[in-house]
């Protein structure tokens, strides 16, 4: 049966919608419609990493619509052209350049991973177009330049907070590391929990590497296994880490495992089923917090889409509200002026937090340890920096 | 000790799966002297047919995942022949550079349908087999791991069964040797051709089921690396010969987890080439394979 991804993966042009509604709301007759905003957005629709795209792509669109339903931004409508960057190295670039030069879209939004952003951040850079990552967290991608931006933490703080949650509330003293060689991410989260686990007394017995798209770990686990360990950290994307999840307890490794960021999808328990209960991961957001704006996004998220928002499309919509908050104070599309307009961005509520930007254009913000309990994530702790 | 045991036996399991897409590189290059590079794609479809068929067989019995066997490796056979009659079989005879190009459309032509129509999102694959773990000692052996080696050893003496003991394999190992002389003393070389590709494919579906077995996240470019894999085990046995391709492709499986699992793993594939570049070096027709002079 040939499945096709649920969007279009060209363009999703949300303007046409939005130009009869303000015709409806009484514009001058006869004058033409306002041109609409290019807002450009890459992100993995297909391959590798799909469910991140997909969701990320869900807030995106739903921040973009109601933006415009308040009338968008400079009286102008906003249009949102989505690139899939299929998650392959050097396809992110490729689809960057062209948002830009032929689109012509005024800011970029993406992309999830650390990776494919660093791809794409020097490119928005030397075109002068500012880029505001939902979810890169390795900490040099805003290093590539004044352009780059994010609403998500940094690895630094994401290490710490899987460190601590190791030391302090498992009470875990040795812990070995699986990381990916190919994930900028990974290695970066490798070195900042390495650090911390050892100023907190504990030791890293074992460090072990993968490549991503490997898919056999068990030379790996193995040895693991026979360094005996209390808990096992693996800083990697959901595809590996479910694979390595349930090779780990066929093998039986029966310690903790602990993750990030990038476990959470519903594929990593699609795929690893019960070999993933009981895991803890950090995230940015829990759909299960009860803070009164994640309640009031969570439940707008929900008419739209009929799912519940995670992390990661709770990021998306904040990354989609700061720009689209950034153009209105810029009072123009200019790069430059736009750019500046974002770094002065000061206590911005968005559904995952305040956000105010330092001056390596990163959020300061708190983190949520979540577990999978029969099958789902599960709330279980905020740590905050 | 036991930790060596554990790798030793992952070795195998992932050796036995090499092992069986090499067989099939091996059979093609013995009778037609070519690299059939759409191999790695028909092992991709052996899984996803492995994965449809799922949806109609019950899980977790051992008559249903032999079904799901048979019917994967059934599916890549007719896939198998149906490759060699609409693109080979029209080059017969043309320069092998040219086959050779031809091998590499047919393999992007598969890669790219498969993200068509199976589309490019991994997907799961179902535990087709009940699976369980045995303890011996400190060794943890997975029922996957025991699938594979068995199902990879009855195949292969099944192989060798029908290359050295029935008619149809006679005229296979002529029409390797000699294909003029084998048409002359009345083999009929299509068939024999077809055959080759046929049973080659099937021994890639079963290699795509037990893979997908033991790693149940398929893909449409799943195939790329075990094929690139299975093509240097193939040759580091020596290509055109089963035995060797066997031996090959246990040999790298074992090697690639032992690296994987010492603190050079970010150096496995640069050390199973270097190995191949070596043994090359020194056997340049692979371990068990004979020199030959080329007949001018």
């Amino acid at each position: 049966m040939p499945i096709r991804p649920p969007f279009s993966l060209r363009r999703f042009v949300l303007g046409t919608g939005v130009l009869a509604a303000s015709f409806a709301l009484g514009l001058p007759s006869g004058r033409a419609a306002p041109e609409p905003i290019r807002i450009g957005e890459f992100a993995s629709l297909t391959g590798k990493e799909a469910t991140f795209g997909q969701t990320v792509h869900k807030g995106t669109v739903l921040a973009i619509e109601e933006a415009n339903a308040a009338g968008g931004a400079l009286g102008r409508p906003l249009e949102l052209l989505t690139e899939d960057d299929q998650s392959k190295p050097g396809e992110s670039a490729t689809v960057v350049k062209k948002l830009i030069s032929r689109d012509k879209v005024v800011a970029i939004l993406g992309e999830l991973t650390s990776g494919r952003t660093l791809e794409a951040a020097p490119i928005a850079q030397a075109a002068k177009i500012p880029l505001v990552s939902p979810g890169a967290t390795a900490v040099e991608v805003t290093a590539k330049g004044n352009y780059i931006f994010r609403v998500c933490f940094i690895d630094e703080f994401q290490g710490t907070v899987m460190a601590q949650f190791a030391l302090d509330t498992l009470k875990v003293r040795r812990v070995a590391i699986l990381s990916s060689v190919s994930s900028p991410q990974s290695v970066g989260l490798a070195k900042f929990f390495r650090e911390r686990v050892t100023q907190g007394g504990g030791t890293i017995a074992l460090e072990q590497k993968y490549g991503d798209g490997d898919k056999d770990f068990r030379a790996q686990l193995t040895a693991i296994k026979a360094a005996g360990v209390d808990a096992l950290f693996v800083p990697g994307y959901y595809t590996e880490a479910a694979l390595i999840s349930k090779q780990a307890r066929e093998l039986g490794l029966t310690m903790p495992l602990l993750g990030i960021d990038g476990w959470e999808s519903s594929q990593l328990i699609a795929l690893a089923g019960a070999a993933v209960e009981g895991a803890y991961l950090s995230t940015h957001y829990s759909a299960e917090n009860r803070a009164p704006g994640v309640l009031a996004f969570n439940e707008r998220f929900r008419a739209r889409w009929g799912e519940d928002s995670n992390a990661l499309s709770a990021l998306a919509y904040d990354a989609a509200l700061v720009l689209i908050d950034a153009l209105k104070r810029a009072g123009t599309t200019d790069g430059p002026k736009l750019r500046d307009a974002l770094a002065a961005t000061k206590d911005f509520a968005g559904a995952t937090g305040r956000i105010s930007f330092d001056a390596q254009r990163n959020p300061t913000k708190s983190a949520v340890v979540l577990t999978v309990k029969n099958g789902r994530f599960a709330f279980v702790q905020d740590v905050h920096p | 000790m036991s930790e060596f045991l554990q790798q030793l036996l992952n070795g195998l399991s992932l050796g036995a799966i090499y092992a069986l897409i090499a067989l099939g590189y091996t059979m093609v290059y013995g009778v037609l002297r070519f690299i059939n590079f759409a191999h790695s794609d028909v092992f991709m479809v052996g899984a996803f047919l492995g994965y449809y068929l799922g949806k109609f067989i019950p899980e977790n019995t051992v008559g249903g995942g032999l079904l799901i066997l048979l019917g994967a490796m059934l599916g890549c056979a007719v896939l198998g022949m149906t490759i060699e009659r609409l693109a080979y079989r029209p080059l017969r005879g043309a320069a092998t550079l040219n086959v050779l190009i031809t091998a590499i459309g047919v393999s992007l032509l598969l890669e790219y349908s498969g993200q068509v129509f199976f589309g490019a999102t991994p997907r799961t694959f179902p535990a087709v087999f009940p699976s369980a773990n045995f303890t011996l000692g400190g060794l943890v052996i997975s029922s996957n791991q025991v699938v594979v080696i068995v199902v990879t050893a009855l195949l292969m003496v099944g192989l060798q069964f029908i290359v050295y003991r029935t008619k149809i394999g006679t005229a296979m190992r002529a029409v390797s040797l000699n294909p003029k002389a084998a048409q002359l003393v009345g083999v009929n070389n299509d068939i024999v051709i077809s055959f080759t590709f046929g049973l080659g494919s099937a021994l890639a579906g079963a290699g795509g089921i037990l893979y997908a077995l033991n790693y149940p996240s398929i893909d449409p470019l799943m195939g790329v690396m075990p094929g690139l894999k299975a093509f240097v085990a193939a040759v580091l046995g020596g290509i055109g010969n089963i035995p060797g391709a066997a031996l090959g492709g246990l040999l790298l499986g074992t090697v690639e987890t032992f690296v994987n699992g010492s603190q050079w793993s970010t150096y496995k594939d640069a050390i199973a080439f270097a190995i191949l570049i070596i043994i090359l070096l020194f056997r340049p027709a692979g371990l068990l394979g004979k020199a030959s002079v080329e007949k001018v």
